[in-house]
C-alpha cells in the first residue's frame, strides 16, 4: 500500500511556493480554529500524548509528556521555543520544511502555544539559515495579517506573538539549554539540569523547546485525531518521519515515510541504491552522532526501538550512506573533527576529550598511528559517555566506538602499514 | 527548616533542604574532589570531578555534587571504581598540557591540580601536549596571568564578574580554544582592572598568581589570620609569614566582613610593614630637625599646644580630621573628643570624596 | 559608526524580548554587516548600547563561527567540509577554491574582496557538496560551477546578504 504523505504532501503539487493562500487552499489553518473552539489546552496535551508523537530533533522524547511537565498555574509567563537549529550532520529536513511549507510549522506553533499557555514564542534558526529565516519572517507577517497571530486570535481571546531569532553558527545551540542561553544573548553553553526547561527555561520561566518537524505534525494530529496518527507506523514510533538520505545513493533527498520502513527499503527502493555499481559499506542512520550500521543491519526498521536494539539510534533522521570506497578511519577523522570544533568547552572530558579523539584519529589516518591507539580510543570513548553536562561528549564518543567495533581491522591496517590503504582510490 | 536524611557512602547525614551533595558529604567528613568548585562562587559543574552516583527511589543517575541538592532518602556513592576511573581520566586530560614544572612542584606555588594528580597517581603517560602555548601577561602591577597553567575552571571569571562586579575577565573562544582573557586580548594593565586580586585568590593552579613569586627557600612558615590595617571595614586576611617577614597576604574566606574579598591595598600593600621608611616611634621637630621622642613626651606636647591654641584663639581655631584607617568606634571617639573636649564642631574625615 | 536608522531598528528589536540582552546576537549580525567585522569600536558600541561590558560581548561573539572579530573580506565563502560533502568531493572543491583565489581556507584575498572559511554541516547534505556565499546556498557544486560563481562574484553579479 502506498504511503499517503502528510508533512510533505505539498511537494507533489506543481508550482507550490508555500504562501498562506496556497497553504489554506490545501486545507491549512483548519486545525487552528478547531483547536481554539473545540478544545481546552489540557485536552490538546492529552491528544498529543495519545497520538504517540515523539520529538523529531534527536532524543525522541514524547511530545505531549514534555508539554505536560510545564506547571499548570505558573506565576511566570510560559514560553515555547521552536528549535530550528538543525545542525546534526546528515540532516536537512527542517530547512526544507521552513523554506517550503512555513505555515505548517507556524500553525503547529500557534496550537502548541495555546496548549501550554504561551503568549510569546520564538523560532530559533541556526545562523546559516539566512533565507529560511526570511521565509519564516514573511510567513509570520502573512499570519498576523490574517489574524492567526496577535491579539484575540480568531475571536478566541487567545493572544500570541512569534518572533524569528537567528543564531550565529554553533552546533551546541541545538541542545535545548544551549539554545536557551543563546536566545538570552549568551554563549550557547548548555545548563546543568535539573532544573529542566519545563520548570525553569527561557528567562528562568517554564519553557517548552520543540523541533520544527515535531511542531509541523501538530495541525494534522488536531485535524485528523490522535488515533489516526497513532495508527501510522509502529506503535511506539508513531507518525510520519522525514528521513534525510545523503551520501552514496542515486537519489539523495528527504523521504517522508512511516518508521516501519527498513533501512534497505529506504536506501534501495526510495533513494535508488548505491551508484556506480558499488556495494554498501556503512550507513549512519540518525545523524553523525549515531553509531554506524552495516549491510547486516539492512532489514532493521527505522523506528526508535529497533534502531536502538541494533546498537544505533533514530536520532535526527539523517541517513548517511557510504559505499565500499570509503575509508572508515577518514570518516572517524571527519566526524571527530566536527565534535572537536563544536564542543562548547565547559566540561573537561568533552573539551579535551573531543580534541584528543580528533588528534588520535588524525594520526592513524595519516600513517602515524601507534599500536596502543585503538585501546586508547576505546578507553577515551568509554570515559566520555554519561559524565558531562550535555550529551555532546557522548555524541562524539558513540560513533567512534562503533567504527572500531565494525571496522577494527581497517584501523589496524592503517597502523601496521603506516598509511591509509584507501589513499588516492577513495572519493575523498 | 525542613531537613533531609541522606546516606553518603554508608554514613547517615541529616542536613537542611537545599544543601548540595558536596556540602552534605563535607558535613560527615567525606571529601569529594573538585577543581571548578569554590564555596564563594555559584557552582557550574564543569571540571566533572565531583560526579557522584545518586539513587532516590527508582531514580538512579550520576550528578555533579557541587550543584545537585540532596533529597530526602537519597543514597549517594562518592567513590565507586567507575567514578574514580572517570576522575583519573579527567585529571589525565587536565595534566596533558599542564607545565611539568608545576606538576613537579618546582614553582613553590600551591596547585590543586598537582595535589589531585598526585592523589590519583595521574601522569602525562598517555596524553602529552605543548605546555607553553601562551606568553605571560605581566602587565599588571600585581598579578601575572599564565594561561599555560589554566585549567578553564572559570573561578577567576566568576570572581571577577559575580563577586567583584568588574567584568574584566571572560572566557573567549570555544571548545579547547577557550581561554581566559580581558576584552580584545588587551594586557590587563590596559583594562579597567582595579587590581583587587579576586582572580588570583580563586585560582586553583597559579595560572593567575601574585607577581612576586614564592621561590624556595622562601616558604611561608605559618599562616596568621589578621585584620587589614587599611580602613575600618575590618576585612580579615591571612598573613603568610616567615619569621617576622610577611611573604604574602592571602584571602580568608571565613572572614564574616569580607568573605575573602580584599582591595588592592589590603591584598598587595603590605610592604610598608617592614619598610625602612616606616615611622615606628614619635618624632618632634625642634629647630627644624626631627628628633625621636617618647610617647609621653609627644602626647604631652600635643596636649599643651592644643590647650594654648584654644585658650588664645578660641576652640574654633582647632579642627579635627580623622582617617578611614580608624574604625567606626575610633572615629566616633575623635568627633566626641572634638565636640566635648576641644569644644569645636570642626570635624572632618578623609573618606568623603 | 552605526547609522541612526540602524539604531532605531535596534530600539524596535530590543522590544521583542522580555530581557534586552536577548537582542545581542541579532544586533551583532547587523553591526558586523554594517562595519564589515566586529571591530573593537563595534564591540564597544554594542556593549554600551546594551549596557554590557565589552569583555562580556566579546566572549559571546567569540563563541559563534559566523561572528568575526578580525577583519574579513567583502564577500564570505563558507565551504562545508563535513561528512556527506566530503564523501562527494568537498576537499577537491576546497583545494580548487584555494588555488583559484591563491589563498588558504581561513584567509582573505589581498584585495580584501573574498574570505574563505571551512564550515561544519550546512544542512545541505541532500544536495552536496554545498557552499554558501554571503548567506546564499549553492548546491551540487562542481569546480566548473565554482569558477562561474567566482566570476559573477568578482563582477558584482551575485546577490547575497551579509547579515
Amino acid at each position: 500500500m502506498a504511503y499517503e504523505k502528510i508533512l510533505t504532501r505539498y511537494r507533489d503539487l506543481p508550482n507550490y511556493t508555500g504562501t498562506i493562500d496556497e497553504y489554506i487552499t490545501q486545507g491549512g489553518y483548519q486545525a487552528l480554529p478547531k483547536a481554539l473552539r473545540e478544545f481546552q489546552p489540557a485536552d490538546l496535551i492529552e491528544i498529543v500524548k495519545r497520538s504517540g508523537l515523539r520529538g523529531r530533533g534527536g532524543a525522541g522524547f514524547p511530545c505531549g509528556v514534555k508539554w505536560g511537565f510545564t506547571p499548570k498555574d505558573s506565576p511566570k509567563p510560559k514560553y515555547l521555543v521552536c528549535n530550528c537549529d538543525e545542525s546534526e550532520p546528515g540532516t536537512f529536513k527542517d530547512r526544507m520544511l521552513i523554506e517550503e511549507e512555513p505555515h505548517q510549522l507556524i500553525e503547529g506553533l500557534i496550537i502548541s502555544s495555546y496548549a501550554i499557555g504561551c503568549r510569546l514564542a520564538f523560532i530559533y534558526c541556526r545562523g546559516e539559515f539566512v533565507s529560511g529565516a526570511q521565509v519564516l519572517e514573511r510567513a509570520l507577517r502573512e499570519a498576523y495579517g490574517r489574524g492567526y497571530l496577535g491579539t484575540n486570535i480568531l475571536g478566541s481571546g487567545f493572544d500570541l506573538d512569534v518572533h524569528v531569532h537567528r543564531g550565529a553558527g554553533a552546533y551546541i545551540c541545538g541542545e535545548e539549554t544551549g539554545l536557551l542561553e543563546s536566545l538570552e544573548g549568551k554563549r550557547g553553553q548548555p545548563r546543568m539540569k535539573p532544573p529542566f526547561p519545563a520548570i525553569s527555561g527561557l528567562y528562568r520561566s517554564p519553557t517548552v523547546v520543540n523541533n520544527v518537524e515535531t511542531l509541523s505534525n501538530i495541525p494534522h494530529i488536531v485535524l485528523r485525531g490522535a488515533e489516526w496518527y497513532a495508527g501510522i507506523g509502529p506503535p511506539k514510533s508513531a507518525g510520519p518521519r522525514l528521513f534525510s538520505v545523503s551520501g552514496h545513493v542515486e537519489r539523495p533527498g528527504n523521504y517522508e515515510l512511516p518508521m516501519s520502513i527498513t533501512l534497505r527499503e529506504l536506501i534501495f527502493d526510495h533513494a535508488g541504491g548505491i551508484p556506480n555499481g558499488r556495494r554498501l559499506k556503512a550507513v549512519i542512520p540518525g545523524g553523525s552522532s549515531a553509531p554506524v550500521l552495516t549491510e547486516q543491519h539492512l532489514d532493521v526498521p527505522m523506528d526508535f526501538e529497533s534502531l536502538a536494539a541494533a546498537g544505533s539510534m533514530g536520532g535526527s533522521g539523517g541517513v548517511i550512506v557510504m559505499d565500499d570506497t570509503v575509508c572508515m578511519v577518514r570518516v572517524g577523522e571527519i566526524v571527530s573533527r566536527f565534535y572537536h570544533h563544536e564542543s562548547c568547552g565547559q566540561c573537561t572530558q568533552c573539551r579535551e576529550g573531543t580534541a584528543w579523539l580528533h588528534k588520535v584519529l588524525r594520526r592513524i589516518e595519516h600513517g602515524q598511528g601507534r599500536k596502543e591507539d585503538l585501546d586508547l580510543l576505546l578507553d577515551m570513548c568509554d570515559n566520555m559517555k554519561g559524565k558531562t553536562i550535555c550529551v555532546l561528549s557522548d555524541a562524539a564518543a558513540m560513533p567512534i566506538e562503533s567504527y572500531l567495533k565494525h571496522f577494527r581491522e581497517e584501523f589496524e591496517i592503517h597502523i601496521r602499514e603506516r598509511a591509509c590503504p584507501f589513499e588516492g582510490k577513495g572519493a575523498f | 527548616m525542613a531537613e533531609c536524611s541522606v546516606f553518603i557512602d554508608g554514613k547517615a547525614a541529616l542536613v537542611p533542604t537545599g544543601t548540595t551533595i558536596l556540602q552534605a558529604a563535607g558535613a560527615v567528613g567525606i571529601s569529594i574532589p573538585t577543581l571548578c568548585h569554590h564555596p564563594n562562587l555559584p557552582p557550574i559543574g564543569v571540571c566533572r570531578l565531583c560526579i557522584v552516583d545518586v539513587e532516590v527511589g527508582d531514580f538512579h543517575k550520576q550528578v555533579a555534587a557541587c550543584h545537585a541538592e540532596v533529597q530526602d532518602g537519597m543514597t549517594v556513592r562518592t567513590a565507586t571504581p567507575e567514578l574514580e576511573r572517570a576522575r583519573r581520566f579527567a585529571l589525565e586530560l587536565q595534566v596533558a598540557d599542564h607545565p611539568s614544572e608545576c606538576l613537579d612542584g618546582e614553582t613553590g606555588e600551591p596547585c590543586e591540580l598537582r595535589d589531585l594528580a598526585r592523589r590519583y597517581g595521574v601522569t602525562k603517560r598517555r596524553f602529552m601536549e605543548d605546555e607553553t602555548r601562551y606568553p605571560l601577561d605581566e602587565s599588571s602591577p600585581v598579578v601575572t596571568i599564565d594561561l599555560n597553567r589554566c585549567i578553564l575552571c572559570r573561578r577567576c571569571t566568576r570572581a571577577c564578574s559575580l563577586v567583584q562586579g568588574q567584568d574584566i575577565l571572560w572566557i573567549m573562544g570555544r571548545g579547547d580554544e577557550s581561554r581566559v582573557s580581558p576584552a580584545l586580548s588587551l594586557p590587563l594593565r590596559d583594562t579597567a582592572c582595579v587590581s583587587c586580586g579576586q582572580c588570583l585568590a580563586h585560582c586553583p593552579t597559579g595560572a593567575i598568581r601574585d607577581k612576586r613569586p614564592l621561590r624556595p627557600p622562601v616558604r611561608p612558615e605559618a599562616v596568621v589570620t589578621s585584620v587589614c590595617p587599611y580602613c575600618g571595614c575590618g576585612c580579615q586576611l591571612d598573613l603568610n609569614v616567615s619569621g617576622e617577614q610577611i611573604l604574602r597576604v592571602t584571602s580568608n574566606f571565613d572572614g564574616p566582613a569580607n568573605r575573602g574579598s580584599l582591595c588592592a591595598k589590603g591584598r598587595f600593600g603590605y610592604h610598608f610593614v617592614d619598610s625602612p621608611d616606616r615611622l615606628t616611634r614619635p618624632r618632634i621637630r625642634r629647630d627644624g630637625r626631627w628628633e625621636e621622642a617618647s610617647w609621653d613626651e609627644a602626647l604631652d606636647l600635643v596636649a599643651t599646644r592644643l590647650r594654648e591654641i584654644r585658650d588664645r584663639h578660641g576652640p574654633d581655631a582647632l579642627a579635627v580630621l580623622s582617617s578611614a584607617k580608624a574604625t567606626n568606634e575610633e572615629n566616633y571617639l575623635i568627633q566626641k573628643f572634638a565636640r566635648a573636649v576641644l569644644g569645636t564642631n570642626n570635624v572632618d574625615h578623609c573618606a568623603r570624596l | 559608526m552605526i547609522s541612526d536608522e540602524t539604531r532605531k531598528r535596534f530600539d524596535e528589536l530590543v522590544k521583542r524580548y522580555p530581557e534586552k540582552r536577548s537582542a545581542l546576537i541579532p544586533i551583532l549580525h547587523e553591526v558586523q554587516a554594517e562595519v564589515g567585522y566586529l571591530s573593537p569600536e563595534a564591540i564597544a558600541w554594542v556593549a554600551a548600547y546594551l549596557t554590557l561590558s565589552p569583555a562580556d560581548v566579546m566572549s559571546v561573539a567569540s563563541f559563534y563561527d559566523m561572528l568575526h572579530l578580525e577583519p574579513v573580506g567583502k564577500h564570505m565563502i563558507y565551504a562545508c567540509h563535513n561528512l556527506t560533502c566530503s564523501l562527494l568531493g568537498a576537499e577537491r572543491l576546497i583545494r580548487h577554491l584555494e588555488d583559484r583565489l591563491g589563498i588558504r581556507m581561513g584567509e582573505t584575498t589581498p584585495d580584501g574582496l573574498i574570505s574563505l572559511k571551512r564550515m561544519e554541516c550546512l544542512a545541505s547534505c541532500g544536495t552536496a557538496p554545498a557552499i554558501q556565499i554571503d548567506g546564499v546556498y549553492y548546491e551540487r557544486v562542481t569546480p566548473q560551477k565554482l569558477d562561474e560563481l567566482l566570476e559573477k562574484l568578482r563582477n558584482g553579479r551575485l546577490q547575497g546578504s551579509r547579515t
